[in-house]
């Protein structure tokens, strides 16, 4: 605005922006000094931030940005963070690997430090097939009941973590085979149905009764080396109890059929390869508290 | 009531020096006021100071394992404690209760007397008021510090001026130092404090609230309320021209003039002009233009003109706490109405009661015991080999009493219903009894197995517990999953 037209508010006796919305008029009082001061120091602070710590990037000929005096990197920082961490929690750590099952789950501390490692590792490696909490799904066991195939002891829950189940490059896995009985012709389809109808049977469910007679022979001959002749199952083979209400593949009728046919023989890694023990030991412990542990 | 035009009593502003794009601070020496409101404010600043100073070496004996700091936040116990009460952080409400309760109460005091709180409450107000004490110890009042400024520099002026800094700086300290004393225990934090064994954070505290209470105090002073502080223009949204504010009485006052001893007062108004208001001020303005953003309504300026009032024998109050339409009304030769009963004022009145009382009954009636039960989400149920269903909990029992308890647990609402809690034998009566820690939550955790005759889709029961000692009864209703519909 020109010096002749300047608009002065009368009451404050301040001049105005010139500005008017509805009547009201902007003025335009003087900033402090100090604003203006404390706006320099704010420039001054930023020229001192951009020689100390990362900031101008893709300077010619750099082909980064600036590093900054201090050095400072959060990839870093983050590193070190991580590392010290896991040197705060090695003591931990060792505990576990001293200690017995046993005096983990009984000593207050090293229980709630392998709980807090074992559910964080059991939700990086074991949930994606097991489920969160061991919620399972069809083809991969519950674990928070109370049915187990190989071992539902702290010691055997560590085993089965450690080498796998079916895992063949691990000599020491936990192994079985059910043969296939249809796929591999050792099965007429009538003798399947004959058997599979003596299977659901042993759960109490409602059958053929002739069938089931038919395959009780069946069963005898072909099944209960494994499985037991009062289809109970055994543990020493993973062979599962047929007379509870706990089925991995499906209880219908077609489920069974398929196992049965085709044979199921699931496979678990030996997470021995993959995780150290101390882990292995957090994770038998956690698993071991989820419901079922015996 | 007839509508009065508000008249502003300022005569219209000489043509005006070119203006410059920045404020350069004009110096403030305020000259020490002698009166009724200074009065009130020495002794409102010495309460309030007192309290700030000496309440966190109050004690109160709430027994073992437990602070006994009457006032403390303890943030590491995440507690807070007020005196006989214990907030636990999920009753933050009653903190946000308390800021409710404040801010309508500077809403309430605000639309009655105006900037009270400014004037004096307000820890910028008290801390610069101490502040300009000090100053006033070491370098005289307004004239003599104003003739010291003036100065070269000389032996005097500097050990005067060094003398006001060091102990302005060390009320700053022991001001940080007094806050950090509400979040930790008083007596202890007071000696690892000075043989470096407290905590970084109350180094830093200390720290920031020394500095911020010298610059703010010391050195900004009016500035902070003018530039810095959200209030006076909030202020200006709450307070109207019903409000009691601090006041020139225009309408007694004009046409202002000096006056000589024994000339008439006929003719001319009361303000002989002699700027004591203005001078102290320690906002540097002339209440004589009319409410201004600045003025903090400290009511030193009544003070003052009363006492010139009374020198020149004419009747005091001049300036005085007195409402725009007030002044108006007398100015247009109508009688005087105050309305301190106004809409605004009885809605937050009203609404302070009933906060204050929803929070005085939520505390009186709040249990000092809570059962929190947390359903497992996965897996939501798990089924057993006999084809039971079974349900995982996590019980949290909060006591927030001094007293262990021990509490007995059943449920029931489902046939065939079982209760197991991991870890605990049941007593040889079949009572599930579980010991809860006074001061404290403590987890268990259940499995509930229900029949698979009786299981089926969604059901509920309930969990009850019962104080063994006094019989306090506890019932949770929560629900139970089962495959179904």
């Amino acid at each position: 605005m020109s010096e002749h037209n300047k608009d002065i508010d009368q009451p404050t006796g301040v001049e105005t922006t010139g500005h008017e919305w509805d009547g009201i008029k902007e003025l335009n009082n003087p900033l402090p000094r100090w604003w203006l001061y404390i706006w320099y120091a704010t420039i001054a602070f930023s020229i001192g931030y951009m020689v100390v710590m990362p900031a101008i990037p893709a300077l010619p000929g750099m082909g980064t940005n600036t590093r900054g005096l201090a050095g400072q990197s959060d990839r870093i920082a983050v590193a070190e963070q991580v590392e010290s961490l896991r040197t705060q929690r090695s003591a931990s750590g060792a505990a576990l690997l001293t200690a017995s099952l046993e005096e983990i789950e009984t000593d207050r501390e090293l229980q709630q430090f392998a709980m807090a490692s074992g559910e964080s590792a059991f939700g990086d490696n074991c949930a994606t097939c097991h489920g969160a909490g061991g919620r399972g799904a069809k083809g991969y066991p519950t674990l928070a009941d109370d049915a187990w195939l190989w071992s539902g002891t702290l010691e055997g829950i560590q085993y089965t973590l450690q080498h796998g189940i079916r895992h063949e490059e691990d000599p020491e896995t936990r192994f079985s085979l059910m043969p296939a009985f249809g796929r591999d012709r050792l099965l007429e389809r009538q003798e399947i149905d004959d058997v599979v109808n003596h299977v659901l049977s042993l759960s109490g469910r409602e059958v053929d009764e002739a069938a089931s007679s038919r395959g009780a022979e069946i069963f005898a001959a072909q099944c209960a080396s494994c499985h037991g002749a009062d289809g109970a199952g055994d543990r020493t083979f993973g062979a599962p109890n047929l007379t509870d209400d706990i089925w991995v593949f499906g209880s219908e009728y077609r489920d069974v059929y398929n196992s049965v046919y085709n044979a199921r023989n699931a496979h678990m890694p030996a997470w021995g390869e993959r995780l150290d023990e101390a882990t292995i030991k957090s994770l038998a412990v956690y698993v071991h508290s989820l419901g079922g542990g015996e | 009531m007839s509508r009065v035009t508000l008249i502003t009593p300022k005569s219209p502003p000489p043509a005006p020096p070119p203006q410059d794009l920045y404020a350069k601070r004009k110096q403030i020496y305020p000259k020490l006021a002698h009166g009724k409101f200074r009065t009130v404010k020495w002794v409102a600043m010495a309460g309030m100071l007192g309290i700030y100073y000496l309440v966190p070496w109050l004690r109160w004996d709430r027994g073992t394992g437990v602070p006994d700091q009457a006032v403390l936040a303890d943030f590491g116990g995440e507690r807070f404690f007020f005196f006989g009460i214990e907030i636990w952080p999920q009753e933050a409400y009653y903190l946000a209760g308390l800021m409710i309760l404040a801010a309508l109460g500077l809403f309430l005091v605000t639309s009655l007397f105006g900037r009270v709180w400014c004037g004096y409450a307000c820890p910028q107000t008290v801390w610069t008021d101490l502040y300009i004490w000090v100053e006033r110890a070491f370098e005289g009042d307004r004239a003599a510090r104003m003739r010291l400024d003036a100065k070269p520099m000389s032996f005097n002026k500097a050990w005067r001026k060094v003398g006001k800094h060091a102990v302005w700086l060390f009320i700053a300290f022991v001001t940080g130092g007094a806050f950090i004393l509400y979040f930790h225990d008083a007596q202890m934090i007071a000696q690892t404090f000075f043989i470096g064994e407290a905590p970084l954070s109350a180094y830093w505290f200390a720290a920031i609230l020394t500095f911020t209470t010298y610059a703010l105090a010391g050195t900004m002073r009016e500035q902070v309320c003018t530039y810095l502080c959200p209030w006076p223009r909030i202020q200006a949204a709450l307070t109207d021209e019903h409000a009691l504010n601090v006041t020139y009485r225009y309408d007694r006052g004009e046409p202002r003039g000096p006056h000589r001893k024994g000339e008439s007062w006929d003719g001319r108004g009361d303000c002989i002009d002699c700027k004591q208001c203005v001078q102290v001020c320690p906002m540097g303005i002339d209440i004589r233009d009319g409410a201004q953003l600045e003025c903090i309504h400290c009511a030193l300026c009544i003070d003052a003109c009363d006492e010139m009032m009374k020198k020149v024998d004419r009747p005091t109050g001049l300036i005085a706490y007195d409402t725009d339409v007030a002044v108006a009304r007398r100015a247009a030769g109508m009688p005087t109405q105050y309305r301190l009963i106004r809409a605004r004022t009885v809605l937050y009145a009203a609404l302070m009661v009933a906060i204050a009382a929803l929070m005085a009954w939520g505390l009186l009636n709040r249990g000092t015991f809570e059962v929190n039960v947390l359903k497992d989400r996965s897996p939501p149920y798990v089924r057993l080999s006999e084809g039971d269903i079974r349900n995982g909990y996590t019980l949290k029992l909060v006591n927030k009493s001094g007293e262990a308890r021990e509490m007995s647990l059943e449920a029931n609402g489902i046939d065939g219903l079982e209760l197991e809690v991991i870890g605990l034998e049941a007593t040889e009566a079949g009572r599930m009894l579980l010991p809860v820690a006074a001061h404290g939550v403590d987890r268990y955790r259940i499995f509930v197995t229900v029949p698979k005759e009786t299981a089926d889709g969604r059901d509920h029961f309930t969990l009850l517990l019962q104080d063994t000692a006094t019989g306090e009864l506890h019932g949770n209703r929560t629900s139970f999953m089962a495959p179904g519909d």
